[in-house]
């Protein structure tokens, strides 16, 4: 299979960001131009993309860039980056173990890599090092199939043992008082985190200067149907028609998938985020505990940026459970006893798509001319580069690009799925 | 600048004790009732701050939570805090203060460079650089941006104080204790109903305490003397509500701080309370919102409120010529107040038309009105020294040493946010108030928009009896007392539209240093919405949480936008209200106590015996004992080595146990078992796996028979409460119409494994009046027996592959049963054996475990299936033939021995055929790896593609973690006495 | 926090129950041995943004498996029941 590569742009930028750009503005005050074309509804687009949040203005920048499909509408019922490319705890990392997923997510780190210069915009990939903490020998043993397959698949990896980890992380707790002990952990150097918003302007910005219609406040109420097709979507904002039409809402697929008739293996579930006030550089890395899902890094605003299991049950409120704050702070002070002192400074939740699996699903559905990419679990920002990219080559060539072929819609019809994490087939549980 | 006095008199302090404190090791005093904020104050320091991002130097805005510059790092090594509002610190004894973001110091800062560079640090600059030259110079840049950026520094140290969590439960709870909250509490408590009455202040009172009359404070004291004597009312003060959840559910927090508590003794420094109620009442009060103008950050620039409670609460004078700039009624008594106090006060009022009764106020108490009057910008370095009016037409500057400012009243509409009620804009106070209440949940006072006294405290008690009686106390009762004051009219006229022009700086966010100017390169950059608004220039981001800066924020994009403010959109308020403690979250749950600890019945004699344990799930057990090493790695050969050769005693009490009983018991086991179980003997056992729903193993045991009725179910460890759980769902919700109920009896029971070649010749000489010979107790047979007259159960089941028995006798006893046991078996040479030893025998008899059964194993993959019974259905039947899920080439379990000498074999390994390129995802994976005592070699169980179709072939293992490379031959998982001959002797 | 009322045990935190996933689909009878059937039993979900009736087993109280209709946009409760309920009754 061969990769179209990215084209150079037809029409220059309407003004390139550098430092240069900045400093001219500095001096003789001119307005900066938009980020991104306030747009209005065309009746008439060769794709339709509903969701204005990262893996949809990613798939309309792909599309746009790769493929030259350029008459493309990215339509946001609210403001874009509404959902939960703006709620995340930021994390990228590529250690992954099961075949697909692992070359799948080293695609999107890799395009990380380059994003902000695709981009012309600065998304602040910081490849700080994620450090994932096991606690006991067998968990260690999970750790290292993950970090062999990593080896052998050319991706980064380190395994640590406890005196790795302490000098690494000097704060964490490996005191007698510790009640799951430290035994050794894995290390993915490129692993980080990225400045989540920049990467939602960043995509509308770049898709926008290469025709894109960004539409928001614009929120889809039905789809169009004729000849067995789906051939657009009735909106806010009227009627648009499409050549295909692409859901990329994680969070509400259902909703969006029930009006075209389609019933997903997909539950919605909250999931919430926390941060404390900033402070002056403490914590390094991103750091994944063992004994429970919980991970933490530092932005770099200065804040702590930590997260843990979403609340548990079906849900469409953003707002969390009181219980759930109470446990993840536990989690903090487990790991780093010094944390106690600092304080909270706000937690807030977002709306996730929790499938049987854990793994999300791209492409094609039953319905002709539409496309589905949701079911992102915790792993939607990390993936947005290689989802969008995959997305709008199989919208592009109508066939499912070679990385995503596992994820498809019926895949429980017929095996069991991607259970990354061995934690069975509950979507609540994963 | 005149220097502060604090007046001799007057003021909520207590003078008789002088309290001592430091800031950045000078040592100062301030009173009993002060605040850091007013005690740094009283002393003249009026510099307290440098901002984020341009190193501005800051002084105190606010006397309140929603003060965004006075940020302080409080207390020494653990007990360091920083990020601490200085107006939320009461001031205690001892107390040590750093101010902090500035190097070398607050006064001097080299960092404030960064104003010259402002032009290039607008709003979002740094999206637009720091790409270059290469792809990741990112990672170049970062380490500078982030240690300019943050506010103070924390410790690493381990915070020696203790917190607490507790629960209280009510029917009524009050947010905020001002004249509001006071009427409501009091009105509910006399209807009768519980009462929590919830203030983050140390002292209740609220706005009042900043109020001089008289007749105010006779009221207060009065409703405070009746709270105190009702016992249906609970105050809590200095304590915040953080957060309002569902379910009629507050998360508060209570600090005590101020009393000094000592975490050896026991005393929590904070406790979060969570509150259950039937009914709230949301009396949280309003927050003063600044003005927009040039330099308005400039120290001395202080909303007028703060101003007046420094001066009526603290008895500060902070300046001798007061400018009070505002566009509203709010003012004018408190201005008249601080000229009574001495001060030259001008009030310079924006609007046109101020009533004739407030113009003969200011006028009795000599106090200058300017109308049409705004401050175009202030002037001062380090303080303000004069503010330039534009009055009317023209401009003025009018020397001063004090500059307050009230743009009008936000009511703090947080808690009633956190529901998802959105906030509702009302033009005629210019300012968002609740958009709605949930049932049961009520307002009062300023956060509604009410701002005259004598309506706030009726609505107050309204309020307060309206929550009584939805949570069903309903009784007439006499209506409050009212004080004996006259209400002063709010009405304000909006400065929206009118934005003098200044060259000057002018701050909207002053913690995260966000302008005017910012807002525009926004607005031309089409981040208009509010949301994106304040990610993209951090407005409110801060540790304030944009309390004094969201809605001047909203508006002003309003403003650009042309639109009105309600389509200009409002802001999510999230919890909690202010920033809390994380270790106050955690509360006890921190240390050893972070998650529950499950020990056997016999720990403490594992414990008192060298027994060295290991986490396994919540449970501790034994992983290895000293007798047998100083080390895991030699210690379990060793008990390997016993168990094969004597006799070996180890305790499974963590299994999980299941009583199963009723007429229909044998249905249902033989519906959940992928084996049949219906025809079970009485006095057998049988080794049984259940599946999920999807096909995929859920877990593995063993089940005992011991009466028509009734079965005796095991479990792994690791499975325990999932199993129980399913099968009380199968039980109660599949299939009622079956006869039978399952019990956990894990705790109920403590379990021992008695295994090795002399296990019976201990057991014989342990009890010698029960027939344990094999034709008594055959391999899988299960006797209930009793002794003295205890009840025993053992059963001969092995998971070692030797001879061996489990018994299981009730909990309390099996410490008694295993010492007899041990003594027992002394001529025989017993000993115990932990969880190293008891996973590494199970690997050489080729069971399957928990590193095997992962949610992902199908029976076949185990090579288990055969077990499953074509002739009857069982759970998880349909699903498990999905073409995946019975593919030839799925991975499957298989043995493996190292066919040449090198590194071992290591559990996470990846295998390869021999001729593959060593490259991708293999062909499986190594799960259990053990050293076999009996073959002298490394063995190992994995999963192989294939799996025994490739017996006797060499394949990879792979581990280049450590560049490990080995071979090793695929034979049977079962490594040794494949026939079961040891089992059946 | 969400409450559930449990009918044995009165209102209480929903961090004693455990959540045990969508209740609105009949599950296939125990000898249908259908993929199809089962495969939409397990994996397919209606999701709705409204109410929806689940599973909720009081694991730290009475262990009584109930069926509860929730919100799942306002977390409000709508009634909770004490099984089985025949499929055909849901909403």
């Amino acid at each position: 299979m061969t990769q179209r590569v990215a084209q150079p742009m037809t029409h220059p930028r309407r003004s390139r960001y550098s430092a240069l750009a900045l400093l001219r503005h500095a001096l003789r005050p001119t307005p900066w131009s938009r980020a991104w074309r306030a747009a209005t509804p065309k009746s008439n687009y060769d794709v339709i993309i509903v969701g204005g949040g990262g893996h949809g203005l990613a798939t309309a920048y792909y599309l746009a860039a790769n493929h030259g499909i350029r008459n493309i509408a990215v339509l946001e019922k609210s403001y874009i980056g509404s959902g939960n490319v703006g709620r995340n705890t930021t994390l990228v990392r590529s250690n992954y173990l099961l075949d697909g997923n692992t070359q799948f997510f080293e695609h999107s780190l890799k395009l990380w890599e380059s994003l902000s210069h695709t981009l012309n915009y600065n998304v602040m990939l910081s490849q700080r090092g994620q450090v994932v903490l096991a606690h006991n020998p067998g968990q260690l043993d999970v750790l290292a199939r993950k970090g062999n397959t990593m080896l052998l698949n050319g991706i980064d990896a380190e395994l640590l043992d406890r005196g790795d980890v302490m000098r690494a992380l000097p704060y964490l707790d490996y005191s007698d008082e510790c009640r799951f002990p430290i035994y050794g952990g894995l290390l993915q150097r490129r692993a980080g985190t990225v400045r989540h918003d920049a990467v939602a302007w960043g995509y509308a910005r770049a898709a926008s200067e290469l025709g894109v219609d960004i539409i928001e406040n614009c929120e889809v109420t039905g789809f169009i149907e004729s000849e067995g097709r789906i051939t657009g979507v009735n909106t806010s904002q009227g009627r648009i028609h499409a050549g295909r039409t692409a859901i990329a809402v994680a969070g509400h697929s259902s909703h969006l998938a029930a009006m075209a008739g389609l019933r997903l293996p997909i539950e919605s579930h909250l999931l919430q985020a926390f941060v404390t006030e900033a402070i002056k550089p403490m914590v390094d890395h991103v750091i994944s505990f063992g004994a429970e899902l919980f991970y933490l890094s530092q932005s770099d605003k200065g804040g702590l940026v930590f997260g843990g299991h979403i609340d548990g049950f079906n849900s469409y409120t953003s707002r969390g459970q009181f219980p759930k704050v109470q446990d993840v702070a536990e989690c903090a002070v487990a790991l780093i006893p010094s944390i106690s002192r600092l304080r909270l400074l706000r937690h807030w939740g977002g709306i996730q798509d929790m499938t049987p699996d854990g793994s999300p699903f791209i492409g094609r559905t039953v319905r002709r001319d539409l496309y589905f990419n949701g079911g992102w679990c915790y792993q939607g920002f990390k993936a947005t580069p290689a989802s969008g990219w995959c997305f709008a080559h199989t919208i592009a060539h109508e066939e499912e690009h070679p990385l995503i072929k596992h994820l498809a819609l019926d895949r429980f019809e017929r095996h069991n799925g991607f259970d990354e994490y061995g934690l069975g087939l509950w979507p609540y549980r994963q | 600048m005149s220097a502060p006095i604090r007046r001799a008199t007057g003021g909520h302090l207590n003078r008789d004790v002088s309290v001592r404190f430091s800031l950045e090791g000078k040592s100062l005093t301030g009173f009993q009732g002060d605040t850091l904020a007013s005690a740094l104050l009283a002393n003249n320091i009026r510099l307290v701050g440098r901002s984020f991002k341009y190193h501005r130097p800051r002084g105190f805005l606010a006397a309140g939570v929603e003060e965004p510059n006075g940020l302080f790092t409080i207390g020494l090594g653990g007990r360091s805090t920083p990020n601490v509002v200085g107006t939320g610190v009461e001031l205690v004894d001892g107390l040590i203060a750093r101010r902090q973001n500035a190097w070398p110091s607050v006064e001097w800062d080299l960092m404030a460079i960064n104003s010259l560079f402002a032009p290039l640090l607008s709003a979002g600059f740094y999206y637009k650089t720091f790409m270059g030259p290469f792809k990741g110079s990112w990672m170049w840049y970062e380490p500078f941006i982030r240690r300019a950026a943050g506010l103070g520094r924390a410790e690493k140290e381990r915070d020696p104080d203790r917190y607490e969590t507790r629960h209280l439960h009510t029917d009524v709870a009050i947010i905020g204790a001002g004249p509001a909250g006071l009427s409501a509490a009091l009105q509910a408590g006399r209807q009768g109903a519980r009462v929590v009455l919830i203030e983050q202040d140390c002292r209740l009172g609220g706005s009042l305490l900043s109020e001089p009359a008289e007749a105010l404070t006779q009221w207060r004291q009065t409703i405070e003397r009746e709270i105190a004597h009702l016992p249906n009312i609970t105050v809590l003060t200095r304590t915040t509500a953080l957060g309002l959840y569902d379910g009629h559910t507050l998360a508060l927090v209570e600090r005590r701080d101020a009393t000094q508590p000592d975490p050896i003794r026991g005393q929590a420094r904070e406790v979060v309370i969570t509150l259950r109620t039937q009914a709230l009442v949301l009396a949280s009060g309003s927050i003063e919102r600044p003005l927009v103008f040039g330099n308005n950050d400039l120290p001395g620039v202080m909303l007028h409120s703060a101003v007046n409670t420094y001066s009526e609460r603290f008895a500060l004078q902070l300046g001798s010529r007061i400018v009070c700039a505002t566009n509203n009624d709010s003012v004018y008594a408190s201005a008249c107040a601080l000229a009574r106090h001495g001060a030259n006060v001008t009030i310079a009022d924006s609007r046109t038309h101020v009533t004739p009764a407030l113009l003969q106020l200011a006028s009795t108490a000599q106090v200058r009105v300017l109308t049409d009057a705004q401050v175009v910008h202030a002037k001062g370095q380090r303080h303000v020294r004069a503010a330039t009016l534009a009055v009317g037409q023209s401009h003025a500057s009018i020397a001063c040493d004090l500059l307050t400012v009230s743009g009008g009243w936000n009511p703090t509409v947080h808690l009633s946010s956190h529901t998802g009620i959105a906030p509702m804009y009302r033009a005629d106070i210019d300012a968002f108030v609740p958009g709605g209440f949930a049932p049961g949940h009520y307002g009062a006072g300023a956060v509604t928009g009410c701002y005259a006294l004598s309506s706030v405290i009726r609505e107050g008690a309204a309020a307060g009896g309206s929550a009584a009686c939805y949570a069903g106390f309903q009784r007439d009762v006499d209506s409050l007392p009212m004080p004996l004051i006259e209400d002063v009219a709010y009405r304000l006229e909006t400065t929206r539209s009118l934005r003098p022009t200044s060259r000057h700086k002018a701050f909207l966010d002053f913690q995260t240093d966000v302008t005017s100017d910012d807002l525009t390169v926004a607005y031309q950059e089409g981040f208009v919405s509010v949301e994106h608004l304040k990610r993209y220039t951090t407005l409110g981001m801060g540790t304030d949480q944009g309390k004094t800066s969201n809605i001047n924020a909203i508006e002003h994009m309003a403003h650009l936008r042309k639109l009105p403010i309600p389509a200009a959109g409002t802001t999510t308020f999230r919890p909690p209200y202010t920033p809390v403690s994380i270790g106050a979250l955690a509360g006890r749950r921190i240390g050893q106590h972070f998650r529950p600890i499950r020990r056997t019945p016999l720990h403490d004699w594992h414990a008192a015996n060298g027994g060295v344990f290991t986490e396994a799930g919540l449970w501790l057990r034994v992983w290895y004992y000293q007798w047998a090493g100083q080390s895991v790695e030699a210690a379990y050969l060793e008990e390997m080595r016993v168990v094969r050769q004597a006799v070996g005693l180890s305790d499974v009490s963590s299994l999980g146990k299941i009583d199963i009983q009723g007429a229909d018991a044998a249905e249902f086991l033989n519906r959940v078992y992928v084996n049949g179980f219906a025809k079970l003997p009485i006095g057998k056992a049988r080794y049984g796996v259940m599946l999920n729903d999807d096909g995929t193993v859920l877990d593995d045991g063993t089940t005992a028979r011991f009466s028509d009725t009734q079965y005796f179910m095991t479990t792994t460890t690791a499975q325990a409460a999932e199993v129980m759980s399913r099968l009380e769902f199968l039980t109660q919700m599949v299939w009622p119409e079956l006869a039978v109920n399952v019990t956990s009896v894990t705790d109920q029971w403590a379990g021992l494994c008695l295994a090795g070649p002399k296990a019976r010749t201990v057991l014989q000489q342990a009890f010698p009046t029960i027939d344990i010979s094999d034709t008594a107790i055959p391999y899988m047979a299960a006797i209930e027996t009793s002794l003295d007259d205890l009840p025993l159960r053992i059963l001969r089941l092995s998971f070692s592959g030797e001879l061996a028995y489990e018994l299981y006798i009730p909990a309390e006893y099996g410490h008694a049963l295993w010492q007899h046991l041990l003594a027992a078996g002394a001529s025989s040479g017993i000993k115990p054996y932990g969880l190293e030893a008891l996973a590494s025998l199970r690997i050489e008899k080729g069971h399957v475990a928990g590193l095997e059964l992962d949610h992902r194993t199908t029976l076949s993959d185990l090579g288990l299936a055969k077990m499953a019974r074509p002739d009857k259905a069982y759970i998880g039947q349909a699903l498990s033939d999905r073409p995946g899920l019975t593919a030839a080439d799925r991975w499957s379990l298989v043995g493996l021995r190292l066919s040449i000498a090198g590194p071992p074999l290591r559990g996470g390994a990846i295998l390869f055929f021999k001729d593959d390129a060593l490259v991708g995802h293999g062909r499986g994976y190594i799960t259990s790896v053990t050293w076999s005592i009996e073959l002298n070699q490394y063995i190992a169980l994995a999963l192989l593609q294939g799996g025994l179709g490739h017996e006797g072939e060499e394949i990879v293992c792979v581990y280049p973690l450590k560049r490990e490379q080995v071979h090793a031959r695929v034979v049977s998982p079962v490594f040794i006495d494949a026939a079961g001959a040891r089992l059946r002797v | 926090m969400l409450r559930i009322h449990c009918p044995h045990c009165g209102l209480r935190d929903y961090t004693e129950f455990q959540y045990g996933g969508d209740a609105s689909k009949p599950r296939p009878a125990h000898s249908d041995t259908n993929r199809s059937h089962w495969h939409a039993h397990v994996f397919l979900f209606d999701n709705p943004k409204g109410l929806h009736r689940e599973y909720w087993q009081h694991r730290l109280g009475c262990r009584q498996w109930l069926i509860v209709d929730r919100d799942t946009a306002s977390n409000l409760i709508k009634q909770v029941q004490i099984g089985p309920i025949a499929p055909a009754s849901a909403p």
